[in-house]
């Protein structure tokens, strides 16, 4: 961006500058560590100059928004067009009560839903499983059939909002749900928007939600990227997920690196299993994790936003811009949330959604104050949301685009966490791809360690965590909590009992037969689970079905 | 005779959030603990029987789903009931203030909350572990 | 001795506590092995060994997974390495078959190497007795898995099971050839991989190598995570107990072993007696001085320690 000469003469008059200004205040006054460093332990320099930044070139590195590599954003106007979607993640106990919280969020002005499941629901078990004892609501709602799926969007219409599911190993099954739900309402399947997070590999490194070995479940994300193309294609039909890999400890630019290398093989099957790049890859998006460093978050999804539209064009050959478009969701980091003094996480969420917001999402999820509690109480989910608006409304950084562009530090840092990231994805390349270097363990190995080497700065004070190893308080406020129903599984297991009796048994067991049929062969699962679950099978049937035929997974734990 | 703590690092139930568990893992080893790790999904029934076959002296479970208040008491019965309650029982995760001291009237003798230090924990152990 | 009484009716917690006492604490562990030692002998000791990302844990698991429908008794030992810093271990491989700790028949344990190298622990011999006492049909020996020279597990198994997975690099032929040789199965992991047929047919190609073989080990292809022809393996395991019995080679490998074992034992001996018996003269370092300084020779010294401990 400088010419040769320019840059000579500010790299002379830096030099000048240490020695005549610099140098003398640094003997008198020391800086107050020795060393900078971002959160995820990279060295900051003083100061950055266009030396730092000589090699960018702005028509191919930056360019404009909507325009590739899409560096600056993957829309021209970004939010001066369109505020980003709020989406606050929420889901507990009973499908009524969720429901509940859903119609309270939309009448506040959440434009999105954002559905948890409880784990036993992401793992494909109903309710009654010996397993599900004492998880059933607790950190989503419980799902058991359609039925509780019916009353989960009661009175949402389902062509008016975008719905996000958090869910992976059994998301054929809930996204079938979620068609026959809507069939019910009137609505056809062509018009519903939203995301089902269907990230498998991520779940084997970092979240642990997974049912079935890589290669099946690989098959079952194929198949939903074919059903969709043709039957819901205003759905993205996965949500290929940073967060989960930040929150077990990741650096940013691994962060980067593993959720793009997965990206990358998640392509790869569906290129492998005969489907054209262009006709799934628009659909694909992205889920990143935003920390407590302002620029370095802010560099981190420029970077990633580069990095994928030069991998989806030079090495998938896609032709259409908007398979080269990295969009993505945001979730303010958990991990980054202390139980001491819970009102100061209200301020590391705004910094942290501040950085997405810079970063261009294009959806946020605020965390709530009380969440390394428990799950949060409606108050502290309304100041979340609250955050996010005072960012639209207030704060004036939505009036232009990529407003860090150009900065010195900003530009310097993105370019370098795009070829950390890239050397991450080179080594996983030779590996064998995400889900050999999985097998491996490299890419957990690699999170641990980094986890581990951040838990050892915070217990030596190197880094300071407001509350928790400094400016400690013991004065600790109490917290009004809330409390998920203990008898939430003992309701479940009765609407099972109901449900069992009431519904077409011979139905149920002549579809189950044919899904397993599909699961046996070649065919496209999808349309087998539809019928499935609209004849009232439970999760745990069909994907017991599935384990039946593909087995399970089993973890590669790296400590 | 010199022994080796040997401590059983546990993730009971569905909840693969195990970044906890693995950080607690690597500090006890670092600490000088020989550390059983089961990996996830595992029952209390699962757990009580690992860690008699390997005779730890103790468990340590992490739990951030909010199943804590049933799986732990569990843990204990299990533990009551094949006459190994002199395993020392200690947990940490996601755990509300208020549940700590119904859990610690059941038997778990330390509830560790998100921002212990592992050094408090690794002292915990060798404080209360029988030698 | 009451643990061993109930170890002896099947209690799992006694039997536990033996190992630990074996573990920890010499004169008690010694006391153990006494007492137990006129009821081992019957069990097969199979050791599981190769190079990390093998699989072996996962292997383990299938093959118990297998004897277990022919309702065999079981008993796992799994050794991970102590951390020379903290002396403390990792001990994960129960992970992959903790599926099996409600089994009765089943006893996995877990133990780090506490500084001994070789592949096993310093006590793994003797916890290997304590599940043949209790009663196990099989007990396999998974080694630790790093390093190459785990060659201990030789002396300490009557079949030794070589786990190889293909695309771990140029392993074979950085395997020395010493190692290849203690494998009397050879089982090629993960051969659903790329690479896998290549794989068994540079062991082959190893094995042709090797003259002095008395039976030609067989190479199994397996996908362990798959439970795929895990029953050849378990037929070529039990081929191979056939053949070492029928052979009388099973007894001569034992005698051999038993060789070894006590000359190890003798030699732990003798190195503390010489530990107690030069304390007074400032110990061995005392000695190394003087070879230091060449005051005297290494051979004079060392009838001067063995005329200390009486043995010239």
């Amino acid at each position: 961006m400088f010419d040769k000469e320019k840059i000579d003469q500010i790299s002379k008059s830096k030099k000048d500058w240490e020695e005549k200004t610099l140098d003398k205040v640094l003997s008198r006054f020391p800086e107050r560590q020795e060393e900078f460093k971002t959160g995820s332990g990279e060295k900051v320099e003083r100061l950055y100059t266009p030396e730092d930044i000589k090699d960018l070139d702005y028509m191919e590195d930056l360019g404009f928004p909507g325009e590739y590599p899409y560096t600056r954003g993957y829309q021209p106007t970004m939010h001066r067009g369109r505020l980003w979607t709020m989406r606050m993640y929420a889901g507990f106990a009973t499908a009524a009560e969720s429901n509940q919280r859903y119609k309270y969020l939309v009448e506040n002005g959440s434009t999105g839903l954002s559905v948890a499941f409880d784990l036993p629901t992401q793992i494909g078990y109903d309710s009654d499983h010996p397993l599900s004892e004492g998880e059933v609501g607790k950190v989503g709602v419980a799902i058991d059939s359609l039925k509780d799926m019916e009353i989960l969007f009661d009175g949402i219409p389902l062509d008016k909002v975008s719905t996000s599911m958090t869910i992976n190993a059994p998301a054929s099954a809930l996204l079938a749900m979620y068609i026959a739900v809507a069939e019910k309402q009137g609505v056809s399947a062509d018009k519903l928007r939203g995301t089902i997070q269907n990230d498998i590999l991520k779940e084997y490194v970092a979240r642990g939600t997974y049912i079935f070995p890589t290669e099946e479940s690989m098959r079952l994300i194929t198949d939903i990227f074919a059903y969709c193309s043709e039957n819901v294609p205003k759905w993205n039909t996965i949500s290929i997920s940073g967060y989960h890999i930040r929150e077990a400890g990741s650096t940013a630019a691994q962060e980067v690196g593993f959720t793009l290398a997965d990206g990358i093989a998640y392509v790869e099957a569906a290129i492998k299993a005969g489907l054209d790049v262009d006709s799934f890859a628009p659909r694909l998006s992205f889920f990143f994790n935003a920390h407590n460093d302002l620029f370095e978050e802010v560099s981190k999804f420029r970077a990633a936003r580069r990095l994928w539209a030069k991998i989806m064009k030079e090495r998938f050959g896609a032709k259409n811009p908007k398979s080269m478009m990295l969009k993505f969701h945001t979730q303010t980091g958990g991990s980054t949330l202390t139980a001491q003094q819970p009102d100061n996480n209200v301020v590391r969420v705004a910094i942290q959604a501040l950085s997405a917001v810079l970063g261009g999402t294009q959806s946020l999820h605020t965390n709530s104050r009380d969440e390394a509690l428990a799950l949060p109480t409606e108050d502290s989910v309304t100041i979340a949301l609250r955050t996010q608006q005072i960012l639209a409304n207030e704060s004036g950084v939505t009036n232009t685009v990529d407003p860090l562009a150009g900065s010195y530090y900003v530009e310097a840092k993105t370019k370098e966490i795009e070829d950390e990231a890239m050397k991450y994805i080179d080594k996983i390349d030779e590996l064998g791809g995400a889900p050999k270097a999985i097998d491996r363990g490299y890419i957990q190995q690699e999170i641990t360690d980094a986890a581990y080497d951040y838990l050892k700065a915070v217990e030596s004070n190197e880094v300071v965590v407001v509350g928790m190893n400094k400016y400690k308080s013991d004065k600790e406020p109490k917290q009004e909590l809330l409390k998920v129903d203990p008898e939430v599984g003992e309701m479940q297991k009765e609407r099972l009992i109901k449900l069992k009796s009431e519904r077409d048994n011979e139905a149920v067991k002549e579809k189950l037969e044919a899904l397993r049929k599909a699961c046996e062969g070649d065919d496209n699962v999808m349309p087998f689970i539809v019928e499935a679950v609209k004849e009232y099978a439970t999760l745990g049937e069909v994907c017991g079905v599935m384990r039946d035929v593909f087995g399970e997974y089993e973890q590669n734990v790296m400590l | 005779m010199s022994k080796t703590i040997r401590v059983l690092v546990a993730k009971p139930g569905l909840d693969g959030h195990d970044r906890g568990a693995k950080m607690i893992a690597r500090s006890l080893r670092d600490a000088g603990m020989e550390v059983i790790y089961t990996g996830l999904r595992q029952s209390p029934e699962q757990i009580v029987a690992a860690a008699i076959q390997e005779d730890v002296d103790v468990i340590g479970m992490s739990i951030l789903s909010g199943a804590h208040n049933h799986l732990f008491p569990k843990v204990i019965n299990l533990l009551k009931e094949q006459n190994a309650e002199d395993i020392l029982v200690i947990g940490g995760g996601v755990i509300p203030e208020e549940d700590i001291p119904k859990l610690k009237e059941m038997g778990v003798k330390a509830i560790f909350t998100p921002g212990t230090q592992t050094k408090d924990t690794v002292e915990f152990i060798k404080n209360n572990v029988k030698k | 001795m009451e643990l061993i009484n109930k170890m002896l009716e099947g209690d799992k917690r006694s039997c536990a506590k033996l190992i630990s006492i074996i573990e920890n604490d010499e004169k008690g562990g010694e006391k153990i092995v006494k007492e137990i030692y006129p009821m081992t002998g019957n069990a097969h000791v199979i050791g599981i060994t190769g190079p990390p990302g093998g699989g072996k844990s996962t292997l383990t698991d299938k093959l118990i997974k297998h004897l277990r429908k022919k309702d065999k008794k079981i008993g796992v030992i799994a050794v991970d390495p102590t951390s020379p810093f903290s002396g403390g271990a990792i001990l994960g491989d129960r992970i992959r078959m903790n599926d099996h700790a409600l089994d009765p028949d089943v006893f996995i344990r877990s133990m780090g190497t506490r500084g001994y190298l070789g592949g096993l622990s310093k006590q793994t011999r003797n916890a290997v007795k304590v599940l043949d006492a209790y009663g196990c049909d099989y007990i396999f020996i998974e080694t630790v898995g790093v390093g190459q020279s785990e060659v201990d597990i030789v002396k300490a198994a009557d079949t030794v099971v070589m786990v190889m997975v293909p695309g771990l690099g140029d392993d074979i032929q950085s395997i020395k050839a010493g190692i290849m040789e203690i494998g009397d199965i050879f089982a090629v992991n993960k051969s659903d991989l790329m690479g896998s047929q290549r794989t068994a047919t540079e062991i082959k190609m190893m094995l042709d190598l090797s003259e002095n073989l008395d039976r030609r080990p067989p190479v199994v292809m397996v996908t362990a995570n798959r439970n795929e022809n895990i029953d050849k393996l378990v037929e070529e395991i039990d081929a191979h107990i056939a053949y070492m019995e029928e052979t009388g080679n099973l007894e001569k490998r034992r005698r051999s072993n038993f060789e070894d074992e006590l000359l190890n034992l003798v030699e732990i001996e003798i190195k503390k007696l010489i530990k107690e018996k030069t304390e007074a003269d400032g110990g061995i370092k005392t000695y190394a001085h003087q070879l230091l300084s060449r005051d005297i020779d290494p051979y004079t010294i060392r009838d001067e320690i063995l005329e200390k401990i009486n043995l010239k």
